[in-house]
Formats: structure tokens, sequence, C-alpha cells
């Protein structure tokens, strides 16, 4: 190969010719270079979506070819039988959709502060020993999701680690996998707004997309509780060290000067730390819903959507869909709409990160205030 | 504990020598800092622990005392029935070729196209870049149906080309790489051209070398996701004799040996899953840090 690519021409008196034909052979190079990648990626990523977007458009069985004449074309019906036919693909589509949201919406924040206020005592100049605690955090993020979840299982089994450590303040744990109760609901019941064997009928009478507003205002079940604890707890370790590394980024002077004007800790961190962690804090809220609505492993592992689906999502539902029932054309399009799901939640988080970058940043006044 | 309680006398000294409130300060904030990271240092780091114990500990005692750390008695009956009644070996078996191919694809495969990417005029680089970008934000969830469906019709599914051929190469990989590659002076690359090295000797021999640090991170970050890699495993192969680790894992715990609980078995093959990221991760720390943070900036 280092033959193939070696200049041919002779030194000297052929200076003018190589020096064309040299552009014309980095050229060459650089196609060689990027080929393979090229190729693989084509071939893996760009084709399986155009394949996929015509079996979305059928009734594919996964008997022969998705493209030879015979397979039943459906056009959008795939997609308007999630949305507005009456039926099991509704409402189980819905009802992953309610449980990948309140997933989202308790772990999101969760992971985010909790890595925010460990980077930040992590990062503390009195403390010896960081070295140890930044790697103790990050560990669990490294790990095989599976591995992890199979402990989790265990931590969580009845009569597990989990329940023993409730029994000692003297709380009865719930049986956390077999338990599909909603923890709102639960929540209004010991509040004594409702009573969750006997909703009211205002809310159990009707809802959209064919939940009833009772079952949309569930909260995520007991059992789901243990994937958003499993998440939490190994996804907080990576966005620790991004929360790290952009706190070094700030210099020392800066918190100094800010403590010498008079400045409380808190008020330090309110308005000089905070608004400097501004873009790793909305870098780290749109890695987080990325990857939330993608929630896969963990369910497969520890629930396959039960118990009564509440740990059912829309990854897991379209895996189920094209992989157990081979309705490959429903399970793919369960996967598009998840994908514009995520696109544009991205789309949005940017635009709001675009807007807040284009205001002056505060830090920078101060720095010049200091000046 | 030990470590706190020593750090908490120091800076009573301290707090005494200033003898000011400011100082009593200090001494509580150090302490609840101390108090905060052991906490969160024990909830991160206990749930190994109870795995490791309880994979040494007979079924009744795992079930009777499942958080105690000490096994009572020891015993390797759960390792014994992993090797000799599983599938486990074969699995370990697959991971290691499976992850070890995969790695030095990527690598090679990555930094070959970051290199062009970074340093090589070609008509239609900036497209190609913009391309790579965008296929680093599509998420891979959405891409399961579809690659099963580009295996079944290449006529793949259900071999090992399956399981390496559509990860070899990686988006992500070729990122870091075209960004290391433009963080170091052209000059070297100059000279090297100058004494007639063609572009690939120039690119193996001069430009890799260089290359050290990047190459051992993106390494490290390829074995680590290909070693953990689930998902793909299901929409690529089905026969047992394919499984890598991951994939046989789950098949252990949620059907193949019944509903029963056997749990020292399942933690066991957990540990034995965990163990070479472990190793890799202590050794190479600061590379996975580097990773972390190179993921931050790509986003």
């Amino acid at each position: 190969m280092a033959d193939m690519t070696a200049p041919a021409g002779g030194p000297v008196p052929e200076a003018r010719r190589p020096r064309r034909s040299a552009a014309a052979r980095e050229g060459i190079a650089g196609w060689l270079f990027v080929a393979p990648v090229v190729v693989i990626l084509g071939l893996f990523m760009l084709l399986p979506i155009l394949m996929a977007l015509w079996v979305s458009l059928t009734e594919w069985n996964g008997q022969g070819s998705p493209f030879r004449a015979g397979v039943p074309f459906v056009g959008l019906d795939n997609y308007t039988r999630l949305f507005t036919e009456e039926g099991l693909a509704r409402q189980d589509f819905m009802t992953s959709i309610r449980n990948n949201f309140y997933f989202v919406l308790i772990v999101v924040p969760a992971q985010t502060v909790l890595a925010l206020g460990l980077a930040v005592i992590v990062n503390s100049r009195l403390l010896k020993g960081r070295t140890f605690f930044r790697v103790a955090f990050f560990f669990p993020s490294v790990t095989s999701s599976v591995a992890i979840s199979v402990v989790f299982l265990f931590i969580f089994a009845n009569s597990g680690a989990v329940s023993r450590l409730l029994e000692l303040v003297g709380i009865n744990g719930p049986q956390w996998f077999s338990d599909p109760r909603g923890t709102l609901h639960l929540l209004l019941g010991a509040l004594g707004l409702v009573d969750p064997d006997a909703p009211p009928a205002a809310l159990t009478g009707g809802g959209p997309f064919g939940l009833s507003w009772w079952e949309w205002l569930s909260g995520p079940s007991v059992a789901m509780v243990t994937i958003i604890v499993l998440v939490v707890w190994t996804t907080s370790g990576t966005f620790m060290l991004m929360f790290l590394a952009a706190l070094q980024d700030i210099p020392v002077t800066l918190e100094e000067a800010s403590r010498l004007d008079g400045a409380g800790r808190r008020q330090t961190f309110r308005y000089v730390t905070l608004p400097l962690l501004k873009p790793t804090l909305f870098l780290v809220l749109t890695l987080g819903t990325i990857a939330t609505w993608q929630v896969f492993d963990q369910v497969y592992v520890m629930s396959q959507g039960d118990p009564a689906k509440t740990t059912l999502t829309p990854a897991y539902l379209s895996y189920k869909t094209a992989f157990r029932n081979f309705d490959y054309g429903p399970g793919t399009a369960i996967s598009f709409v998840l994908f514009v799901i995520i696109v544009v939640l991205a789309l949005v988080q940017r635009w709001v990160l675009r807007d807040r970058d284009a205001v002056p940043r505060p830090g920078r006044r101060a720095r010049k205030g200091k000046a | 504990m030990a470590v706190s309680t020593d750090a908490a006398r120091r800076s009573t000294r301290e707090g005494r020598r200033t003898g000011d409130s400011e100082g009593a300060r200090r001494l509580a904030s150090t302490f609840a800092g101390y108090f905060i990271l052991i906490f969160f240092a024990l909830v991160f780091l206990y749930p190994f622990v109870i795995q490791i114990a309880n994979s040494f500990k007979t079924e009744p005692d795992a079930a009777a005392n499942p958080l105690s750390p000490i096994p009572d008695p020891v015993t390797l009956n759960a390792y014994e029935k992993v090797f000799l009644n599983t599938d486990l070996p074969l699995w370990l078996g697959n991971s290691l070729l499976v992850t070890i191919i995969i790695t030095v694809g990527r690598v090679f495969l990555d930094s070959l196209a970051g290199y062009a990417l970074a340093r090589l005029r070609f008509p239609g680089r900036g497209a190609l870049f913009s391309a790579i970008v965008a296929v680093i934000a599509v998420p891979g969830v959405v891409l399961f149906i579809p690659k099963f469906l580009v295996l079944n019709q290449l006529g793949l599914y259900n071999s090992y080309t399956a399981l390496i051929l559509p990860v070899i190469a990686d988006a992500a990989g070729v990122f870091i790489m075209k960004q290391f590659f433009e963080s170091i002076p052209v000059s070297v690359e100059e000279a090297a051209r100058i004494d007639g090295a063609g572009v690939f000797r120039t690119f193996w021999s001069v430009v890799l070398p260089m290359a050290r640090p990047a190459l051992l991170t993106l390494t490290i970050i390829s074995f680590q996701g290909t070693w953990n890699e689930f998902a793909h495993t299901l929409v690529a192969v089905q026969s047992p004799e394919l499984f890598t680790l991951p994939r046989g894992l789950a098949d252990l715990v949620s059907g193949s040996l019944g509903k029963g609980n056997q749990y020292p078995l399942k933690l066991g093959a957990a540990v034995l899953a965990t163990i070479p990221v472990a190793v890799i991760f202590v050794v190479f720390q600061r590379y996975f840090v580097r990773g972390a943070n190179e993921g931050a900036e790509k986003g």
C-alpha cells in the first residue's frame, strides 16, 4: 500500500508535472483513506434507514425479502395506527410514551443535579483523595449495562439488599419488580386527594390517545423506579466528569475575586460559577435527554416491559413488535416516531442553548470589572 | 472513615491557629464534604461489593444475607457451575474475538479517515465531514431494525461477520482522530513528503507514532464500548454459539436456566463480564477521563 501512493516521478526534471499530479494523487489517496469508513457507514447506517423507511410502509412479516412483489403495501397505516386508531397498537405505544416520559422527567434532572453536586465537591481544593472519589463515581459508567442490571435485579429482589436497608429504618418495602402501581397515584392516595382503588370518574372517563387521564397521570410505576435508580446511578459519573472539566477551566482567581468582593460561597456559586457552567449544563441536559429516550438494555434484562406494561418503552416496544411478534412494519414505524421525538427534542434544546450563548457572558464582564 | 477524621483533625488544628469563625466554618464544610463524598462512594461502589461477595456465597446464604460483604461459607460453587453448566466459556471466547477485531479495525480505519479529513485535500471533503457529524447524531436505538434488515438482505444475519462488520468503523472515532491530527504540527509531515515518502508511508511511519495518546484513548473507548455492547448482538445473531458475553448473560438471566433464583451463579457471570473493563479502567483511568471529555467536546 505504501508503494501504491509513493511518488513515481523523478526529482528535478519533471518538477512542473508532479506538482499538478501531486494534487490529483492526494485526492485519490484521500478517497482511498476514507473509503472503508464511507462504505461501512453507508452500508450499515444510511442504507438501513432507507430500507427501514420502506418496510415501515408495509406489512412484511420477516419471510423472504421485503422488496419482492407480494409484500403488502399499507401506506401510512402503521403510523396512523399509533396515533388515531383505537386499538392495542395505540394503547401499547401511548403507554410506552407515558412510561418513558416519566422516566426522562425524573432521570435527567436527578442525574444532572447529582453530577453537578459531586463535581463541585470533588473539585474543592480543601479535600484530599479527589482522584479516588472521581474514579469511584465514574466506575459504574464504564461497566456493562447487562451485568449491572443483573446486580440490580439481585439488589432489588424481594427481601434483597434494598428491602433489608428499608427494614432497618422501619419501612416495609414493596415487591419492586412485580409492582405496577404508579408512584403519582400512590402519592395522591397518601395525600388523601384521591383513592387509588376507586379513582374519580372524571379522570377515568376519557383522555387523549386512548389512555384515560388517570392512566396518563400514573407517574412511573414502582417497578420503573428500580430502572430509574439504576440509570441515575450509572450515568451520573460520566456527567460529573464533564462538569469537573468545565469547573477546572474556570480560573481560580475569578471565584476568589468574587469572594473578596464580599460574596458568600452560595452567591459565588450562583452568580459566578453557574453562569460559566451553562454550556456544559445544556450539553449534559441534551445528552441526558437523548440517551434516556433510548433506554433499552436495562428494560430488556430487568423487566421486559412488565409488570402490566409499566416499564415498556418505545425502544423496547419497537424491538418486541418486530422480533417477537414479527410485525416488522409497525415495529419500524415506532422506531421512526421515536427518532422524530429525539431529533425534535435535541433541536429544541439546541435552539435554547444558542439563544443563551448570544447573551454576553457574565463571566467576561466580571473579569473585565476586575481588571 | 479514617481519612475523614484525619483531615478533620488537621483542619481543627488550622482552625485553632486562626482561631476565628472562618476556621470553624471551614472545618464544618470540610467535614460535610467528606461525609457526602464517602456516602456517595459507598452508594457507587457497594453494589459491586455485593456483586462479588454474593457470587462466592451459597444460595441460602445469599438469600438470607444479601447485604453482608462476607460470604459464610466461602464457596466457588457458582463459578464451577458457570464454567461447567453454561456456555459462558464460549461467550467469553466470542466476546474476546469480536472485541479485539473490532477494536483493531476501528483504530486503524478511524485514524485513516480522520487523517484524510484533517490533512488531505480531496473533492467532497467538507460534505463528507458534515455527513460524519450527522451520523454521530443518529440515535443508535433507531437503527436496531434497519441494521437487521440490511444484514438479512445481504445474507449476513447470524454470523461473526454480522457481529463485526457493521460496527468496525464508527463516526465518533473518526471525529476524535480528525480533531487530534489537526492539533499536531504539519511541518513534520511536510519534511517526510519532501524526502519522497508517499501519503500512506507518511501516515504510517511518521504521523501515527506521534498520535499514540489519541490512539490509546480510541483503543480503550472502543474496547470498553464493544465489550459491553448488547443491543447490536440482538439484531445480528440468534444462535447461542454466536452469543457474546452480555448477550449470553442476558439470556442466562431471562430464561434458559428457568426462573429459579440462582443468584450466586448469575452474579458470578456478571463479575466475569465486568472484570476485563474494570482492570483496563483501573490501569488506564486517565484515558477514560479523556474519552469522556472528548465526548463532551463532540457534542
